[in-house]
């Protein structure tokens, strides 16, 4: 088989493994969250915690009940960091910096999974599976968490209430993450992700040199990364490592572990607005998107264009020869289209194009599938703006499932959208801007050190993770600022999010019209896909310019 | 307190509760479970140890370092390497030089020009993947034609004939997963193994 014709199938396999899981998954989430029952293990969670999982919450309550658990995770975790050398299972290693103790809890509490430190000489197992481990499904059921409460302001009229936010967060944990993680997890194991509570040994190889090999608990980790769209690698090279990604089949299945919910979530919507065919078309928008990408970085990386690809004759560099450039690039282009952040292959050396389209795919607000549940409700703020534009072109109040859109929506939307590039620009401008900062941490020079910052902090305001990590991420100003922006990237949107879902449930439902544009047909589905590129490529067009583009074009 | 003031500090032990009571869940139990199922393969959840005479030599997941120079002509050769001095896994990673990095060209170069003299071959018939590092620093496998390029030596220094160098390879060699997933490898130390037991480590100088 061609080497194209074998890329080309693992797409399509990929594919139509996420077509047929995403419906009956979507069903599952949907049914699960809607559920007026609480299982055994549920009750004994609130039992424990002293908390009523029927309260219905107002939406104030609910963003707060969001906000006081993250801050408490992200203390504990940072507490967790820092006095791990009196823990047990610590492998002899010190607490961790204050620095890169408050970015590495900001950045797994918002579902970014940033990482300024090397997990196998930085983190003990403890730390690992009951700190950051557990944070990887907190922040993941958070997402699915505010999503649910902003279709239920769709959904429900004349109300203000918007649901339990215990209640959505236990059983997204409980029914949903935890089942799913330990079939991945056990599948993992067959296939040679290590799972262990070794400490560090120490083997002489058969040339006599000597190696040592670090196990740990792996393939927990690494289900629960991928499915919630994490990516905090347990080893610094994360799915490259060959103990995360043994083989070739294994990080195929681990590019459909991180799409998996994402691209379920739109079926969700379907069953819970009771309109399966706005599911559908919200997937189509997703996975068109994402495809393109696909088919870009692929593209790009088999061309193999650059100084340095064609002088070795391939963009080999910082890949494994297992994956090749086209599974490489499947992983690089979905892993940045959801807010995953896992890499099977280091972006940094990527050809000037194929890292471009990585750094676009973050700028799209990771809405193509995007993540755990933010890509939902990215995707349906942008849906919004959608009707919105659509509304002014033929003089119709909007309106989007059965909700009206008026100027208290707007202005929360436009707030959301504009959050991820403010933080996002004025991130990277002040570091780019500062050459002491520039200094510290830019590896490259010319155009290639300025895709290191944008890509820095594109990842960190779209919480995705994964880096050009020739940027030096691990000093004191950019541990701080980048954990700054992951806060604001992540919880701004989740505020105004939630708010826009309490104005909409307050409404009464207004029924489709001769005159309502319909949000399911193939015209709105590509206008809202044009939304998703006309709002990133209009902020980001100048920045790429002097970046990634004046790199390829040079 | 007024109630006012009390019901923050109530919601954060709520919260401090229900953490605590999810980390007995998905950071103990969890975890604990996958532990002990990894103990009905326990080879593959410890890292699939290779073992020689006995002894663990290695993984046979990660690549391992050969010597430079002389000493190292009698194996085969595993990729550049990012991690630390060479396949050191407690430094995992990649150079993250980019794509026109000066200090990556000529490090590519000098690759090239490296491995045409201890291969005795043209410098235009090096593959891409001996003069790349990898992503993990620790890539276990070479493409087939990077082994291909090191029968002869590898026979020469060892007095073997190279068609049974060349069985060895592959013997050692893995084709895509169902015929199109990933790409095709050699896998090294596997291969540097066979050759030890095809020679005896007597051959070896």
């Amino acid at each position: 088989m061609s080497d194209a014709a074998a890329g080309a199938l693992q797409v399509a396999v990929l594919v139509a493994a996420l077509l047929a899981a995403q419906g009956p998954l979507g069903a599952w989430i949907a049914r699960s969250l809607s559920s007026t029952r609480h299982l055994a293990l549920e009750r004994a969670v609130y039992r424990v915690a002293g908390v009523d999982p029927d309260a219905d919450m107002r939406w104030p309550v609910y963003a707060r009940s969001v906000l006081v658990l993250s801050a408490v995770s992200v203390l504990l975790l940072y507490g967790l960091q820092r006095v791990q050398a009196a823990l047990p299972l610590a492998l002899g290693l010190p607490g961790v910096p204050a620095p890169t103790a408050w970015n590495t809890a900001v950045s797994f509490v918002t579902n970014t999974n940033w990482q300024s430190y090397s997990g196998e000489t930085a983190m003990g197992h403890l730390v690992q599976a009951g700190g950051l481990a557990v944070q990887n499904f907190l922040s993941a059921a958070v997402g699915v968490s505010v999503a649910v409460a902003l279709v239920r302001g769709f959904t429900r009229s004349r109300t203000d209430r918007l649901g339990s936010f215990w209640a959505d967060l236990v059983r997204t944990c409980v029914r949903v993450l935890l089942p799913l993680s330990l079939v991945a997890a056990l599948v993992l194991l067959l296939g040679g992700v290590v799972q262990n509570l070794a400490e560090p040994t120490t083997v002489t190889t058969l040339t006599g040199g000597e190696q040592t090999l670090v196990g740990g608990p792996v393939a927990s980790q690494e289900a629960i990364k991928e499915l919630g769209t994490n990516g905090g690698g347990f080893y610094n090279a994360n799915s490259a490592h060959p103990f995360e990604g043994p083989s070739a089949w294994v990080s195929l299945l681990q590019v459909f572990l991180l799409l998996l919910i994402p691209f379920s979530m739109p079926a969700a919507l379907g069953r819970l607005v009771g309109d399966r065919r706005q599911g559908h078309l919200l997937l189509a928008v997703m996975g068109g998107l994402w495809l393109l990408a696909v088919t870009a970085v692929t593209w790009a990386e088999t061309a193999g264009r650059g100084l340095a690809p064609q002088a070795a004759g391939a963009a080999m560099e910082g890949k494994e020869v297992r994956f090749g450039e086209a599974l490489s690039a499947l992983f690089a282009a979905s892993t940045t289209a959801t807010s995953t952040g896992a890499v099977n292959s280091f972006h940094d050396s990527y050809t000037a194009a194929g890292g471009g389209v990585l750094l676009l795919n973050m700028m799209l607000g990771e809405v193509t599938p995007g993540g755990v549940g933010s890509g939902l409700y990215g995707m349906l703020v942008l849906a919004v703006v959608a009707v919105f534009l659509a509304g002014l072109m033929v003089g119709r109040t909007p309106e989007l499932l059965g909700k009206k859109i008026g100027p208290r929506q707007m202005v929360l939307v436009a707030l959301s959208v504009l959050t991820m590039p403010a933080l996002l620009l004025v991130g990277a401008a002040l570091t780019a801007g500062v050459p002491a900062l520039v200094g510290a941490s830019v590896q490259d020079a010319g155009p290639h050190g300025l895709s290191e910052v944008l890509y820095a902090y594109a990842s960190a305001a779209n919480n995705n993770g994964s880096a050009f990590a020739g940027f030096g991420a691990a000093t004191t100003y950019q541990d701080t600022a980048l954990g700054v922006v992951m806060l604001l990237g992540r919880f701004v949107p989740v505020v105004l999010v939630l708010a826009l879902a309490g104005s909409l449930a307050r409404q009464t439902a207004v029924p489709a019209g001769a005159g309502t544009l319909s949000t399911r047909s193939p015209v709105f589905g590509v206008l809202l896909a044009v939304v998703v590129v006309v709002v990133a490529g209009l902020t980001f067009v100048p920045a790429l310019a002097l970046a990634p583009l004046a790199e390829a074009l040079s | 307190m007024p109630a006012r003031a009390t019901a923050p500090l109530r919601l954060a032990g709520a919260c401090l509760r229900l953490l605590l009571a999810l980390t007995l869940l998905l950071g103990v139990a969890y975890p604990g479970a996958v532990l002990l199922a990894g103990r009905l393969v326990p080879e593959r959840a410890d890292g699939s140890p290779v073992r020689v005479d006995g002894a663990v030599v290695g993984s046979a997941l990660l690549g391992q370092a050969v010597p430079d120079g002389p000493d190292g002509d009698a194996w085969f050769h595993p990729r550049p390497s990012a991690a630390g001095d060479g396949y050191d896994p407690l430094a995992s990673g990649a150079s993250n030089l980019g794509p026109s990095s000066p200090e990556l060209l000529a490090l590519v170069e000098e690759r090239r020009t490296a491995v045409a003299a201890r291969e005795g071959v043209d410098p235009a018939a090096v593959p891409p993947d001996a003069v790349t590092s990898s992503g993990s620093g620790l890539d276990p496998h070479v493409s087939p034609e990077y082994a291909a390029l090191q029968v002869p030596r590898v026979a020469r220094e060892r007095g073997l004939a190279e068609a049974e160098v060349r069985a060895l390879v592959e013997g050692a060699s893995r084709g895509r997963a169902l015929g199109f997933v990933g790409e095709p490898v050699v896998d090294v130390l596997a291969l540097n193994v066979a050759l030890e037991d095809a020679a005896g480590p007597a051959a070896v100088r």
